[in-house]
């Protein structure tokens, strides 16, 4: 048999694809996506092409004349005498939105694969109450669970007023410790659902048999429980890192304005600054960041084999 | 065949396999099915008979051929402008309606009047010993009560031919038993053409008036049940009937050369066996055509003798194959475990067929 | 050969990963951080003091001022007509799309799915101002019709997760015998789809209305002086001064998320 003996099979074609019943006719997808090309495509477009223009010399908006000055300024400075510096302003904004998102990531995971697996080994009433503990915050308002721990770390809030009584000093709020408090508290059931759904999933014998077998409790940990839980903590990783980058409230309300993050620099351009082309093109580097950090994802989870679905 | 009622012309469907080669799952079909006949499609899963069935009801295209009924051509059209309604295996109740709901759902597609519906209903639930079950939900009941609203559902519409998609197959054997009687009954009673696919031969022959024995896409015999079963086309169709046993033989002068030396003479042999001039034949007989005897064609050492309670089954080594004897449990004398017995088939009860 | 000795004497403990150690104060010490400062706030809104860290004696004054502050009913009327109107569109779109996306071909599913995903991962901000120099280049006046257009594109991607995880475990069967009973793609839609689908355009709706009610972001840079949500000026508010009547405001704010969430619960707990 060869390949070739397979070509010769046209016309019923059309008759084959038809389509099985209760499978809508792909056109119903038509609306959607026109509407979501423009809300959400032509924005993102605009944003491009404006990161290519001139601002205007007086109010907001954009002047329509081509400069790549934008992204040369993200870098480079321009000295009232004409010569040219490296400018580290704003790599150290990008800096400090990767670190603080990195540091959040880290300190989420370290927390919810204990807290994951331990929701996951309650009995089954206790597990849907507990979930739901965890769920319920999504739920909330970040603005008020931004709010609520500012309150809590405050200079004068419980913490202080228990330190106090020691006379220890405590003044966290609007620092950078404070932000990435705040990028925790707001992103950590992001990391303990996923891993939550993934150790579900998992049969607590196979642990039991291999500890039978002859495995040291961390082996068994390490070689069973972690290869299992694996899809859960990389989509958790997935789920706090992007909104973290992207993060406004917390360095905005708990930082202070002392620690920008590259959300707050873009707010501004948009804003008091009226700068922006130089936003735009601060907000294509947030969106190339955040595709690089997704093809990567993409990719581990490839090589590993697991299924992480980001949408 | 009588007068033609739902006509399979040269049905080809082919499927592309995973690896990127395809699947004949029907090669050319064509067959005739008679007015009010209860026709069987039997084979193994994946000979294409589900698929036919499916092309029937228009849940697949074929890529070539026609499906005629009463003289019109159906095989273009979507599965809701066909006047077939199918039961399927999974019987595919609406869980989100009550039984009721269930069974006026066809009717209500053809828009018929609400008392009329209501009317069918009661009716159609009364043919399947349901009645009073309307405004259970599917998934309050039995498996085999699920199974009596899916056939409530497509019998309510009167189709010109009923599908019957393996309805069986989840049944456990006594359930199963009894709802072959029960169709077989409704079938005769209301009249309606049945076409039921089944990959159970015992379920074939108790329900079939004519069955197709299908394999790899291609009706290998098309028969009664009797004929199917007595006179199988190939080995294939009397290895997949019922049990045989097969034994391979060489054609010498007066007869068949049986393993062990012995001769089976012709005229032993059921008179239309196919026989050739020469060389190797594959002998059929069925273990309830064997009996004892003290002077038989085919001896052996007996190796395991089971009690099934209508029958003892004796396996008996014969050279280098095994043959399995099947004997009335009551009145005969049942040989020991490595006792030496001979065997001889009934009367003509052995054929040869093409292998 | 030599016979390895196996240590057959020492009896090992069974391993129990139900109280491995340190997951149990872990586990107990994460539900107190994400629930303290939700409790804090709770606790103070009752506080009589106007200094909001200093706990003087119990009260609802602060509820009072919430109630008989006009900006802050006329911020909530804001919200929940965006919520409402965002909800239905982008349910009814995310209905559309999910359907339609089955039987997509490759191209086209891909350049949907990244347009339908692209709020899901690319930060608000971007979107926000992106949103901003659409609306200010077509000329759509900053107000509640431009925040009802910006709410619906990102509620969509929510709004359509729990629809697409449901049609996805859907069993075909069904459609296949209505069809066969007679009903065309339009009865099919309409009298087996869409049913089916309920519980999950419910959940997604439920999930767009607390995405919408919630945004701070896009309603700061898009919805202008008129239509200031209630975020954004609870957003103002605990900005210039921050009197406890934020504390009463976010305890409302709280109790009605979780009754909706509850009130969910319950209704699909009775469908069953």
């Amino acid at each position: 048999m060869t390949a070739a003996t397979a070509a010769p099979k046209s016309g019923s074609k059309s008759k084959s694809k038809r389509a099985r019943p209760g499978q809508a006719s792909p056109k119903l997808a038509y609306l959607p996506i026109i509407f979501l090309a423009f809300a959400i495509g032509i924005p993102l477009l605009i944003i491009v092409v404006y990161s290519f223009l001139e601002k205007p010399s007086q109010g907001t908006g954009v002047k329509w004349v081509f400069t790549t000055e934008n992204y040369q300024a993200l870098f480079i400075q321009q000295k009232l005498d004409g010569t040219t510096a490296l400018d580290t302003r704003y790599l150290k904004v990008l800096w400090t939105s990767f670190s603080y998102s990195l540091i959040t990531t880290i300190v989420t995971l370290v927390l919810s694969i204990p807290v994951a697996m331990w929701i996951a080994t309650r009995d089954a009433r206790k597990r849907t109450l507990l979930v739901a503990l965890v769920t319920l915050p999504f739920w909330i308002s970040i603005l008020i669970r931004t709010y609520g721990m500012r309150q809590i770390i405050a200079d004068e809030g419980p913490i202080g007023k228990f330190l106090g009584l020691f006379n220890i000093e405590w003044s966290i709020l609007y620092s950078p410790p404070a932000t990435i408090l705040g990028l925790i508290y707001v992103f950590l059931p992001f990391m303990i659902l996923p891993i939550y759904a993934s150790a579900e999933r998992f049969d607590f014998r196979l642990a039991e048999a291999a500890y039978d077998l002859g495995a040291k409790k961390l082996t068994v940990v390490r070689r069973i429980v972690l290869p299992a839980i694996r899809p859960g903590v990389i989509s958790g990783i997935a789920l706090v890192f992007i909104p973290a980058l992207g993060s406004f409230l917390q360095s905005d309300m708990l930082g202070g304005g002392k620690t920008n993050m590259v959300a707050n620099v873009i707010a501004n351009n948009f804003g008091q600054a009226r700068n922006w082309p130089f936003g735009s093109a601060l907000a294509v580097l947030l969106i190339m960041l955040t595709l690089l950090f997704v093809l990567v994802i993409q990719g581990i989870s490839q090589r590993r084999g697991d299924k992480v679905e980001l949408v | 065949m009588s007068e033609k009622y739902l006509e399979i012309r040269n049905i080809v469907k082919v499927y592309p396999t995973p690896e990127g080669g395809e699947v004949r799952a029907l090669d050319d079909v064509s067959l005739d099915i008679a007015a009010g006949e209860f026709f069987i499609l039997l084979g193994p899963s994946g000979c294409g008979k589900t698929t036919l069935l499916r092309s029937i009801a228009g849940l697949e295209y074929p890529d070539s051929g026609e499906i005629i009924l009463l003289g019109d051509r159906i095989d273009d059209k979507p599965p809701y402008e066909r006047p077939v309604n199918t039961v399927f295996q999974s019987y595919a109740l609406f869980p989100h309606m009550t039984v009721g709901e269930n069974i006026a759902f066809g009717l209500e597609m053809e828009k018929i009047e609400k008392d009329e519906v209501a009317k069918r209903v009661v009716e159609a639930l009364e043919q399947v010993k349901l009645s009073g079950y309307e405004n259970r939900l599917p998934s309050q009941l039995s498996g085999g009560q699920q199974q009596r609203v899916a056939l409530a559902r497509a019998l309510a519409k009167k189709p010109k031919v009923l599908l019957l998609d393996e309805p069986l197959s989840a049944l456990d054997l006594k359930l199963r038993r009894g709802m072959q009687v029960e169709l077989k009954r409704l079938q005769r009673e209301t009249g309606i053409t049945f076409v039921f696919v089944t990959h159970d031969q015992e379920e074939a022959m108790s329900m079939g008036d004519r069955i197709a024995v299908f394999s790899q896409g291609k009706i290998v015999q098309l028969d009664s049940p009797v004929n199917v079963y007595r006179r199988p086309i190939n080995a294939y169709v009397a290895d997949f009937i019922g049990e045989t046993n097969l034994i391979e033989g060489t054609i010498v002068a007066g007869g068949i050369e049986l393993p062990g030396g012995n001769l089976l003479p012709i005229s032993q042999l059921a008179d239309d066996s196919f026989i050739p001039e020469s060389g190797q034949v594959t002998v059929a007989i069925r273990p309830e055509d064997l009996v004892l005897a003290s002077d038989g064609l085919i001896s052996g050492t007996v190796r395991d003798v089971i009690f099934t309670g209508d029958s003892v089954r004796v396996h008996v080594t014969v050279g280098d194959i095994e043959v399995i004897a099947s004997l009335a449990s009551y009145g005969t004398s049942i040989p020991a475990q490595g006792s030496q017995v001979a065997l001889n088939p009934e009367h003509r009860a052995a054929r040869t067929v093409a292998s | 050969m030599t016979i390895t000795k196996l240590p057959t004497t020492k009896r090992r403990k069974l391993i129990n990963l139900r109280n491995f150690p340190g997951f149990n104060p872990t586990a107990w010490f994460v539900l107190f951080f994400l629930y303290s400062p939700l409790l804090y706030v709770v606790i103070y809104s009752f506080n009589s003091s106007r200094i909001g860290a200093v706990w003087e004696s119990f009260s609802v004054r602060w509820y009072f001022r919430v109630f008989e502050n006009n900006d802050i009913q006329r911020a909530l009327k804001n919200s929940l007509q965006v919520g409402f109107v965002a909800t239905l569109l982008s349910t009814t779109l995310a209905v559309m799309a999910a359907l339609g996306l089955l039987r997509m071909k490759r191209a086209g599913k891909a350049v949907a799915i990244a347009l339908i995903g692209a709020p899901l991962i690319i930060a608000e901000i971007v979107l926000a101002v992106g949103t901003l120099g659409l609306f200010i280049a077509v000329g759509v006046p900053l107000g509640k019709i431009g925040l009802m257009v910006a709410h619906t594109a990102f509620c969509i991607p929510f709004a359509l997760l729990p629809i697409r995880a449901r049609l996805s475990q859907l069993d075909m069967a069904p459609f296949e015998a209505a069809s066969d009973l007679g009903a065309n793609e339009r009865q099919i839609l309409r009298r087996i789809t869409l049913p089916l689908l309920a519980p999950a355009i419910f959940a997604g709706a439920l999930l767009a209305f607390a995405i919408s009610i919630d945004d701070f972001i896009t309603s700061f840079f898009v919805a202008g002086p008129g239509a200031t949500t209630l975020p954004v000026y609870i957003f103002g508010m605990i900005r210039s001064t921050v009197t406890p009547e934020v504390n009463a405001i976010s305890t409302l704010l709280l109790l009605f998320s979780g009754s909706v969430l509850i009130g969910s619960y319950l209704i699909q707990r009775k469908r069953r």
